[in-house]
């Protein structure tokens, strides 16, 4: 046996030369073919920018080197356990006596039916103007009761309860219960949301004092995709959007979207999140409320203020000596007006408010133009109103005031008997 | 203003702040302003307080009929 091992005749192969014969029997036989399968093994070479991972399916293996110059023109980024398909050849790395595919260009495959599915009619309800802003009713900013259309049995439903518990103890939560997954799913949906429209309307026909749905809440806690399934159906999207009560759409996580978050009039990130959306912190409101208070009563101080300076203003002119205790009286009405307003109390501020009317009136009447007006006029001297002849002097240049316009003259005589002389 | 809801009674408050800080208004109705700002102030608590906690199930039969129950929620 061994004599005929090492005939002569016999070609022998150096490893390096039968490498070589087979690699051109692979590039021969395979220089272009198409390959589908999952990713396994995924190794990116940084440094290289090459990816080297392996295509599999139920049975077999083959490695795949993706180079840079090559996988740069793909738009995403491989991940292992995606299912693609690859255009290359096969060939031989010398060095490992390792066949593989060389890819030259991949794209995903099958990504999925629902993927495809969920772009088809998200693409459709966008071109028939479903997720238009300007069909976006608003979320109203104090509910009394809340829909929510979920599992009875779900987290969702504990989540919104708890938020609603301890954000705001006066709501009413209404569950409208379905199945959020499996056959049958999505039509439960679409009629509850249905269902809460039409218990509005039967509690109008009805003349109920019961209040009715302010805003629901449609969606589940987290899932597979497969599981949040029924939120990207049709008839779950219609239905959100024909429902006349504002809707927020809660699925799943943060990272998950679904075709009802693209109609609903908002989407929150989670069922928590949609709870904490639409009930407000009452501590909040209150202080909302408040604030406004506080800022009435100073805006009318102010103005009380104003008025009472206007009045000890006036008290202070000299022309209106007579009057002056009539003016420190309304000075000390309006104090009193101003106290009774900081305690007031209903009724009382249309009294209040009358006096206050009356005092402004007379005010006006006491304006000292208004007196000046009817044939007085004030006398100053350097800037100082001239109450008695003592502050005069001959010659002295005095400036006096009539209801309209001014007038300066110069003083030639003095009578001490109280007659004051001007020319 | 009863059947006012309270985002428009907030809404009407805090406008009527604004005109009665403007200082524009006129005496008597700034006094008006006033008391109206304190009624809304009334009302918007009074909306913050009046509805009751309640978490209910409700549900439609074949034939179109409401029927409410209380939620039993278990780990409440």
């Amino acid at each position: 046996m061994t004599d005929t091992l090492f005939d002569e005749k016999k070609k022998i192969y150096t490893v390096t030369e039968l490498t070589r014969d087979i690699k051109s029997v692979f590039e021969s036989a395979f220089p272009a073919v198409w390959l589908e399968g999952e990713v396994s093994n995924l190794h990116l070479q940084h440094s290289s920018g090459h990816q080297y991972f392996s295509l599999k399916d139920e049975n077999s293996i083959i490695k795949c080197v993706f180079f840079r110059n090559s996988n740069a023109k793909v738009k995403f980024q491989l991940e292992d356990g995606m299912h693609i398909l690859c255009f290359g050849r096969i060939s031989v790395y010398e060095k490992q006596g390792q066949y593989q595919l060389y890819v030259e260009t991949a794209e995903v495959q099958g990504k999925g039916a629902l993927q495809v599915a969920f772009e088809q009619l998200k693409l459709k309800l966008y071109k028939e103007g479903l997720f238009d802003e300007r069909h976006k009713r608003p979320i109203p900013l104090l509910p009394v009761r809340i829909g929510v259309v979920t599992s009875p049995t779900g987290a969702a439903v504990r989540d919104i309860i708890k938020v609603a518990c301890k954000r705001f103890s006066n709501v009413e939560i209404t569950i409208c219960p379905v199945k959020v997954q499996g056959p049958g799913a999505k039509e439960d949906i679409a009629m509850a949301i249905l269902a809460l429209n039409e218990y509005n309307e039967y509690l109008e026909e009805n003349g109920s004092l019961e209040h009715k749905i302010d805003v629901m809440i449609v969606g589940r806690g987290g899932g597979s995709v497969e599981d949040l399934w029924a939120f990207n159906e049709e008839v779950v999207a219609r239905a959100i959007f024909d429902s006349t009560i504002p809707v927020i759409s809660a699925v799943g996580h943060e990272i998950d979207f679904t075709i009802s978050d693209f109609v609903a009039d908002v989407r929150a990130a989670t069922p928590s999140a949609a709870a904490e959306l639409v009930i407000p912190e009452k501590e909040v409101l209150l202080d909302r409320i408040d604030v406004s208070r506080e800022r009435l009563n100073v805006a009318l101080r102010t103005m009380l203020e104003n008025l009472k300076e206007k009045v000890e203003s006036l008290a202070d002119s000299y022309v209106l000596r007579e009057p002056i205790n009539v003016i420190t009286q309304f000075s000390q009405e309006i104090d009193d007006l101003e106290k009774r307003l900081n305690v007031f109390a209903g009724h009382s501020l249309d009294m209040a408010g009358s006096r206050f009317m009356r005092s402004a009136e007379k005010l006006e009447m006491l304006n000292p133009l208004a007196v000046l007006r009817r044939g007085y006029s004030i006398t100053f001297k350097d800037g100082c109103p001239v109450r008695d002849t003592g502050m005069l002097r001959v010659g002295d240049s005095i400036l006096t005031r009539f209801g309209g316009g001014e007038a300066e003259s110069r003083i030639e005589k003095i009578s001490a008997t109280g007659t004051d002389k001007k020319e | 203003m009863k059947d006012m809801d309270f985002e428009k009674a907030l809404e009407k408050l805090e406008k009527t702040v604004e005109e009665l800080e403007s200082g524009e208004v006129s005496l008597d109705m700034s006094l008006k302003k006033y008391e109206e700002g304190i009624k809304l102030v009334r009302l918007c608590q009074k909306k913050l307080n009046e509805a009751k906690q309640r978490v209910e199930l409700l549900m439609k039969d074949e034939k179109g009929r409401f029927s409410k129950m209380d939620f039993e929620d278990e780990e409440k």
